[in-house]
């Protein structure tokens, strides 16, 4: 709740244009309802995200898109454990059809 | 060094039915948003009897009855399929009834807070009386009872908290103060609960392990529980009033608090208290908790299973001086998740697994078991907390990997091997690191391992305030049987020395 409110607060200040989520849940359900609630709206109607379709740019540590975009030292000393750990391959799937289904930007 | 030894260790629970309905927050909360909700209808018919709670392989593993790698062995789903021919006395401890828990309850009330009316008083003086550790001068402290009208008015009325078993009223618990809420009913049955299991604990930790409760000199409380009054909200100390109700005359002690990582800070306390020499014999014991009970329950319900979090657990462990026999505890390897640390997982698994084991030479493979949060993960799974321990061996394997003490395609045996399926109550600081400990010493002196892990993780954030996650490991190894004696020099053997040198001397000056 108190992160729907962050997030709905910094993308009032700094605009949708300028906002990434990066999700760090474990699993692919709880990955994907994060993704949801900050693209297509808080899908348990629970918190200041119910009904607000923000659409933003959002991620998982684990995705290509994020791993390149760091050095790969930092990843490996803080992802890298991780990364074996999870099942990569369907949080990828989650976050990337939520992210095609519902976000604003198409990059 | 001459390390602290782990001497004995007790664990017990408490089936708390009645409990679950009316002091877990989960129903308590969901009683003031919605009163009328289906789940509320629901729960009475989800709730376990006592025979299936003792018949229950996780609690029977808690107890010591079973050792931990029954799980892997019985069929699930464990509450399915009850263990034959099961005892609520263990190895370790007991699974106490919640009518016998009540009376405990009252015993351990020094302020003559806990009201029982006199019907149950006698049934439960009867039953306590055939409990093996329950001593004279412990049940004397039921005394008579009360009437049922003074118990309805004192909750009518004055604000007192309800005491019932199979759904009847059997007593209350006063509020300590009219407008102080530290000292409310409610903030008083959970902190007699609380101190009511630990003593539980202590009692059974004297028994089983044939200790002279006198020999005791330190307690170290490690439960989630806070008390005090208005000026001094967690003034404390849980400790002593336990050690005072178990009959550790000779004892002080003081309580340590970090969530669910207390009991690993308070073994670490207490093993440094011993090694100091400050005390020869330290007790760290824990009460459990109410306001957990039926923490998941709206997803057990939901998934037409039993409340499975209907026990109140607890334990105590007897560290002491170094008798060249029971396993050490390595004061010198110790994992600090530190302020600077950070709070990524890995950043987490590393300070707490391999910090230390690079400090002592070893490999992620070179310690035997793990003993992480141990959560029972039929609890956890249907609330969508996946398997915890499962996924802490996840990571200790992968920080392995990264490390080149195990080959990736390793990991699963590493997981089998190295860890464990859960089995402790989900009561916060009662399933971190220590539900192993018992084992561990067994397995250790039995010779079936040489050292496990203690691992304890809390989640500070809760408290608000601050941000931090927390974490603490310890090492357990195998005693090496030295017992090394403290080589000090009396002024006499000085005397002696100069002596023999000035002879020597004056010898050399003869000569010559």
């Amino acid at each position: 709740m108190e992160n729907q409110k962050r997030v709905k607060e910094l993308t009032e200040k700094y605009g949708a244009e300028n906002v990434v989520v990066i999700v760090g849940g474990a699993e692919a359900e709880a990955v994907g309802l994060a993704a949801e609630t900050v693209t297509a709206g808080d899908p348990t109607f629970a918190g200041p995200l119910a009904g607000v379709q923000l659409g933003l740019r959002v991620y998982h540590p684990v995705e290509p898109e994020f791993k390149e975009a760091v050095d790969p030292a930092v990843y490996d000393e803080q992802v890298g454990m991780m990364e074996m750990v999870l099942d990569v391959d369907e949080i990828i799937e989650e976050i990337k059809s939520i992210r095609e289904q519902y976000c604003k930007f198409n990059d | 060094m001459n390390y602290a030894v782990v001497k004995g260790t007790s664990y017990i629970l408490v089936h708390a039915r009645d409990m679950v309905i009316h002091n877990g927050t989960t129903q308590t909360t969901e009683r003031v948003i919605n009163p009328d909700s289906e789940y509320l209808k629901k729960l009475p018919n989800h709730l376990r009897s006592f025979e299936d709670a003792v018949a229950y392989l996780p609690n029977q593993i808690y107890i010591g009855n079973y050792k931990p790698e029954e799980l892997e062995k019985h069929p699930q789903p464990w509450y399915e399929n009850p263990v034959e021919g099961a005892d609520r006395f263990g190895k370790y401890g007991e699974i106490m009834p919640e009518d016998e828990f009540i009376g405990l309850i009252k015993i351990v009330d020094t302020f003559d807070l806990v009201k029982l009316t006199e019907e149950f008083t006698n049934e439960v003086k009867a039953k306590l009386e055939a409990h093996p550790l329950m001593r004279e001068d412990l049940i004397a402290r039921l005394k008579t009872g009360e009437d049922i009208s003074t118990i309805e008015k004192l909750i009518e009325e004055q604000g007192a908290e309800p005491l019932l078993t199979n759904g009847k009223l059997v007593g209350c618990v006063k509020r300590a103060h009219d407008v102080d809420e530290n000292l409310s009913a409610h903030v008083l049955l959970e902190n007699l609960v609380s101190k009511a299991s630990a003593v539980l604990a202590g009692l059974n930790l004297i028994a089983k392990n044939n200790i002279n409760p006198e020999d005791i000199e330190y307690v170290v409380e490690c439960s989630e529980e806070a008390c005090g009054d208005m000026n001094q909200r967690g003034g404390g100390n849980f400790a002593k009033s336990i050690a005072e109700i178990v009959g550790f005359k000779n004892a002080t002690g003081s309580d340590t608090r970090s969530f669910c990582a207390a009991p690993t800070h308070a073994l670490i306390v207490a093993a440094s208290l011993v090694q100091s020499k400050a005390a020869k014999n330290v007790v760290v014991i824990a009460g459990g908790s109410t306001a957990k009970l039926g923490m998941n329950g709206k997803n057990h319900v939901e998934k037409g299973m039993p409340i499975l979090e209907d026990m109140v657990g607890g334990f105590a462990v007897l560290l002491g001086e170094n008798d060249g026999v029971n396993p050490i505890l390595r004061t010198d390897l110790i994992g600090r998740h530190t302020v600077g640390t950070g709070s990524s997982p890995q950043a987490v698994m590393s300070s707490l697994v391999t910090t230390p084991l690079e400090k002592a030479g070893l490999k992620i493979t070179d310690i035997d078991k793990y003993s992480v949060e141990m959560q029972n993960p039929e609890i956890t799974k249907p609330a969508g907390a996946g398997d915890v321990p499962l996924a802490n061996y996840k990571m200790i394997g992968a920080l392995g990997v990264m490390r080149k003490d195990l080959e990736r395609s390793e990991l699963n045996d590493f997981i089998k091997k190295h860890g464990m399926s859960g089995w402790a109550p989900t009561q916060g600081h009662i399933p971190s690191g220590v539900p192993y400990l018992g084992f561990a010493r067994e397995d250790i002196l039995e010779g079936n391992i040489q050292r496990a892990m203690i691992v304890g993780k809390g989640s500070l954030f809760l408290g608000r305030m601050t941000n931090l996650f927390d974490g603490v490991s310890i090492m357990v190894e195998k005693n090496p049987g030295k017992v090394e004696e403290e080589k000090g020099v009396s002024e006499e053997e000085i005397r002696k020395l100069v002596a023999e040198s000035m002879r020597e001397f004056a010898s050399h000056l003869l000569q010559n």
